[in-house]
């Protein structure tokens, strides 16, 4: 198995490698195209603004090679929400692959951005084998992706919105599966060997 | 729905982990790999690591640190201490830190928050403050650790930090650290009821019940403390049995 994770400028990259070490999995982190397409499987994570983020991959290529990519991609936090169509953070265009939008939580009272442990619910795909509904993962967002056709998990900040998406051979989560405890090493085991 | 979180912070000194009382007579408690690693499997929702003694020379001794915790925990972890720009917190980022937290050279020139903000997002920009109340009765934000006393009222100044891009507030009350007489209510609760970032509340967890009141009367997102942990005079899991006990939602 062949692991990639797209080396840009938001964030986490290391710890989703330090989580795959832990789970007993390799990967490299690499922002060099040539080894993105020929890996079996592609994480692209992220923490951080979306226009810079973006303005970063669009400098590199990386945008439209992560567009083509035929592989299973998992897009975490950010990575996930530039997947999706538009963002209202900076007001900014992403890659379109989900046809969510992603907004800012505005609600009444809510702290922003949403920090900590929240339960996910209504799972499906394998991706999320073994996992209980209602399990808490671990977020750290001030934008959400709202529910949509591909939503495939959901969790609750003030509305229901999308905590995983995914469309054909691509997948998002929202939470940090690297950094929430047992129940995210065994999404990042499924993504690894079920899908 | 989002739980409170419960948040070990170890103070670092010269790699090893210390608990003052005050902000003085540092004591020590140990290895904070091996006690973060220890606190992540009893149930912490999250860490802090601040390095109280932060120079030029002991900042590469800290990413090497900081990327030995990324290592070995697998929730998330804050790192502070002499973070001064925008490539201290890119350099602590990609060892491994999930957030970053500023504090006297945030006070003293404050865009370095909105920099911050603006180059990694908001939600890994923590703004942690250190108030003293002083005799007129007024929560004033105090500066290097406690030492030196400022005009700016904490209220004041945590809204202009929000205001400029902090994702977060640790609120350390000096009257209260240390003490293990309970955290300082009103001031908690009257940024946590204010702001519209979350805030962690720091300083002066004693007893269980004294974290009931800060995340239910106090309306803190999150309480933080150091010594009664490193100490185990309260144990994580003991400790959110008692919160579920008093309807405080936490991860168990």
């Amino acid at each position: 198995m062949n692991l990639a994770i797209v080396k840009y400028n938001a964030g986490n990259i290391r710890s989703v490698l330090y989580a795959l070490e832990r789970i007993g999995k390799e990967a490299v982190v690499t922002d060099d195209p040539a080894e993105i397409k020929a890996a079996d499987k592609v994480i692209f994570p992220g923490v951080g603004e979306a226009s810079t983020a973006m303005g970063y991959l669009k400098e590199r290529g990386l945008d439209e090679l992560i567009r083509g990519l035929k592989q299973p991609v998992l897009g975490i936090c950010l990575g996930m929400q530039l997947l999706c169509s538009y963002s209202e953070e900076n007001d900014t265009d992403c890659l379109g692959i989900f046809e969510n939008q992603v907004r800012r939580f505005d609600g009444a009272g809510l702290k922003v951005p949403q920090i900590g442990w929240n339960n996910v619910f209504g799972l499906r795909s394998p991706f999320f084998d073994g996992v209980p509904e209602q399990s808490y993962c671990y977020f750290v967002h001030g934008y959400y992706a709202a529910l949509g056709v591909d939503t495939i998990a959901s969790s609750d900040y003030g509305l229901v919105y999308s905590s995983g998406l995914q469309k054909g051979n691509f997948y998002g989560v929202q939470f940090h599966p690297e950094k929430s405890a047992q129940v995210g090493e065994r999404i990042l085991t499924n993504f690894i060997e079920k899908i | 729905m989002l739980t409170k979180r419960i948040i070990p912070c170890l103070d670092i000194k010269d790699g090893r982990t210390v608990k003052g009382v005050n902000f003085e007579n540092i004591r020590d408690a140990g290895d904070p790999v091996e006690l973060g690693a220890l606190y992540a499997q009893e149930g912490a929702d999250e860490l802090v690591f601040l390095d109280i003694a932060a120079t030029n020379e002991q900042r590469k001794t800290l990413r090497k640190l900081v990327n030995r915790i990324a290592h070995h925990i697998n929730i998330p972890f804050t790192v502070g201490g002499g973070i001064t720009s925008v490539d201290d917190v890119s350099l602590l980022l990609q060892n491994g830190a999930d957030k970053i937290s500023v504090n006297t050279s945030a006070f003293k020139r404050p865009e370095l928050v909105s920099e911050l903000a603006k180059e990694f997002g908001s939600q890994c920009v923590v703004l942690a403050i250190d108030t003293k109340r002083e005799e007129d009765g007024q929560w004033y934000v105090y500066l290097n650790g406690g030492r030196v006393k400022t005009e700016m009222l904490c209220a004041d100044w945590a809204r202009e930090g929000v205001s400029r891009g902090a994702g977060e507030i640790l609120l350390t009350s000096m009257n209260n650290d240390g003490t293990k007489k309970g955290f300082a209510l009103d001031i908690t609760k009257e940024l946590a009821g204010s702001l519209t970032v979350p805030v962690i509340a720091s300083g002066g967890g004693g007893t269980k019940e004294h974290f009931v009141d800060v995340l239910g009367e106090g309306k803190a997102d999150a309480a933080l403390a150091a010594s009664i942990f490193h100490f185990k005079e309260i144990g994580i899991p003991e400790l959110k049995g008692y919160l579920q006990e008093h309807n405080i939602t936490v991860r168990i």
